[in-house]
């Protein structure tokens, strides 16, 4: 196991930028997740940090080591990849220990490891079957397996949930953590599922268009976004961006609350126009425009629980809102965070 | 108002939607293939077998009933006994080199090279050039005094003048000849053949076993060609019952030639049968092919159903 480290990591295709110059530090043991949109460079990162593609400049470092120049195999790190990458004509048996077979171990040493890996996983029961056999969650897990069998320096996940469906996407998730915290492998996992991301890294960095826009801790990144990229990416409903006489003021739907509701502290009021109500059961979220702000801009708040059941607050009718100003993010004209409140 | 009878709602025609039936409608799609390979294939088979124990010539067309008689004649006969063998050696011999070409040639085509398009379309032609005149063409590559092979070995110093190759004359020549030509028109039905399956490989899983460690060959051999086994084996069964039942090559370059060295079951049962009228001996030396070309369907189809994955 060991610390992965990037410097200036560009890679580009033909002359398009995928990889904008991403310098990234992952210690030892840690869990990082790669945030971003579809198309944001992620996955090539990653692709580069195994040595499936070529930087077009920068350094990749594994346990201190620069491995520009090695093949994937001499990196000793491991891969998942979206859609498992399982060898359909292999047993699961078989799948498990090829990389233990390409490293030319020891027949009785394979065996052990295999024995050792699957039963980790709970997944010793099917070790005959061939993957085509499986369901999505197994498959999942033997690819996990032959993943962790040679103890790689780091483990790579790409999107591994995404195949999945909703209710074993959140079971899968919680055993990947608690898996990653038993084994203490440094992970480095790619998704642009923020759920997955606020509840399994360590530290999350945010990546768009190529270019790391904020790494941090989850609620860094929540409470205190680097950008309005991030601050718009992450969150549900994302926060809401005003235009603010040269910048932009923002804060979160649920601290956007009906003025009554705060008790004393300093705070900002705003006359909210109420366009539309939803009800989701376990909260409800209603959009509208603020009085003195741009009338399009839609502006959403998530009501705090006394307001969920009863239907206080009504689509067409004017209230007051106010945010406290512990909650008020300020971002200059390009977008950056410009001051913490 | 006068009723005069009750007003009587006429089912709609039966006939009117038969063609919106499955079953109807598909039958009669399939009648044409059906009904062509019941005349052009079904009809002469039984006719073969007819005559095969029949002692039927175009000299003699009596219909007289001989039992297996044409069949012991034929085993008897070394000179059957040796066509049978030419076959196998021609048509396993074609196929494996076939094969080997076809790999490698898929090999290089999938990488990106200028000029890939048309050497990709370059490529297929051996397959539709017509066998008449690329055999000639490889005659007179083969021919005892212009062969430019010869020329060529000649030129490297390879061999001397004197003992040049007769490739068409001597008998062990004369097979790898047949086979190499067969071979050059099959590969590039291989090549389309290896194409289709290596594409069809996710690149996930490539990907994933470079990262487990896997090098060039090790990727190819047991993670490629594995999985694309099942196509290659339909591709091979083509292969094997076309060169099987084939004697356009032979027929063109050899004549079977030199004493009956390349000889096979196609064109000995056309020279017997037809050239010299002697129906009966050339259908049962015609029917030879069906239990083993049976014999290796089924086992390549059953090998393919259990390589299924």
């Amino acid at each position: 196991m060991a610390a992965v480290l990037t410097r200036d990591i560009v890679k580009k295709f033909a002359d398009v930028p995928a990889v904008n110059g991403i310098s990234l530090n992952v210690p030892d043991g840690e869990f990082m997740v790669l945030l971003g949109p579809s198309g944001c460079g992620k996955t090539t990162f990653l692709r580069i940090i195994c040595g499936l593609e070529k930087q077009t400049s920068g350094e990749v470092l594994i346990g201190g080591e620069i491995v520009n120049d090695m093949p994937p195999r001499a990196r000793g790190v491991a891969m998942m990849f979206q859609s498992y990458g399982l060898y359909p004509h292999f047993t699961v048996r078989n799948n498990i220990a090829f990389p233990l077979r390409t490293q030319k171990v020891a027949r009785a040493e394979i065996g052990r490891k295999v024995e050792w890996a699957s039963q980790l996983l709970g997944i010793g029961h099917l070790l005959e079957r061939r993957p085509r056999q499986l369901s999505g969650g197994e498959r999942q897990r033997v690819a996990l397996a032959r993943a962790l069998v040679r103890e790689p320096t780091a483990l790579l996940l790409d999107e591994p949930l995404s195949n999945l469906d909703a209710k074993l996407r959140a079971s899968a998730r919680l055993e990947i953590k608690q898996f990653q915290q038993r084994v203490g492998v440094t992970t480095i996992y790619v998704t642009h599922d923020q759920v997955e991301a606020m509840g399994m890294g360590d530290r999350i960095a945010v990546i768009d268009r190529g270019i790391v826009r904020q790494v941090g801790t989850p609620s860094e990144i929540y409470d205190d976004p680097a950008d309005r990229f991030v601050a718009t990416f992450v969150g549900t409903p994302p926060m809401n961006i005003v235009a603010r006489s040269g910048g932009y003021l923002g804060f979160r739907p649920e601290n956007f609350l009906p003025r009554d509701m705060i008790n004393g502290e300093a705070s900002t009021e705003f006359q909210f126009r109420v366009d539309r109500s939803e009800y989701l059961g376990s909260e409800r979220i209603v959009y509208g425009a603020i009085e003195g702000f741009d009338p399009d801009q839609v502006i959403t708040a998530k009501l705090p629980p006394a307001h969920v059941a009863e239907e206080w607050i009504r689509p067409g009718e004017w209230h007051a809102f106010a945010v406290r100003n512990s909650a008020l993010r300020n971002f200059d004209k390009d977008g950056k965070r410009s001051s913490r409140l | 108002m006068v009723t005069i009878g009750e007003s009587v709602i006429r089912p709609a025609s039966r006939l009117r939607f038969i063609l919106d039936r499955r079953d109807v409608l598909g039958s009669f799609f399939v009648a044409p293939a059906i009904l062509y390979v019941l005349l052009l294939v079904g009809v002469p088979f039984l006719m073969a077998l007819y005559y095969s124990v029949s002692a039927y010539t175009i000299y003699d067309p009596s219909w007289s009933f001989v039992g297996l008689e044409n069949f012991e004649d034929i085993i008897d006969d070394p000179v059957f006994r040796q066509t049978l063998y030419n076959t196998f050696i021609f048509t396993f011999g074609s196929q494996i080199l076939g094969l080997i070409l076809g790999k490698f040639g898929a090999l290089v085509l999938l990488r990106r090279f200028p000029g890939r398009g048309f050497v990709r379309a370059m490529i297929i032609l051996p397959w539709a050039v017509p066998i008449a005149l690329a055999t000639v063409a490889w005659q007179w590559m083969f021919d005892s005094l212009y062969s430019v092979i010869n020329w060529t070995l000649i030129a490297l110093g390879i061999v001397a003048r004197s003992d040049a190759p007769n490739w068409l004359g001597d008998p062990t020549l004369a097979m790898l000849s047949v086979i190499v030509v067969n071979a050059w028109r099959f590969f590039p039905f291989a090549i389309v053949i290896f194409l289709a399956g290596i594409t069809a490989v996710p690149q996930d899983v490539l990907d994933a076993a470079t990262v487990d460690g896997a090098g060039f060959w090790r990727r190819n051999y047991q993670i490629i060609v594995p999985m694309i086994l099942p196509i290659v084996a339909i591709g091979l069964v083509f292969g094997i019952v076309f060169t099987f039942t084939d004697l356009s090559v032979v027929f063109l370059m050899t004549m079977g030639g030199p004493v009956g060295a390349t000889s096979v079951l196609g064109f000995q049962g056309f020279q017997t049968g037809i050239v010299s009228g002697d129906v009966s001996h050339g259908a049962a030396i015609s029917l030879f092919m069906v239990p083993v070309l049976l014999v290796v369907v089924i086992a390549m189809l059953r090998f393919i159903r259990r390589r299924e994955i």
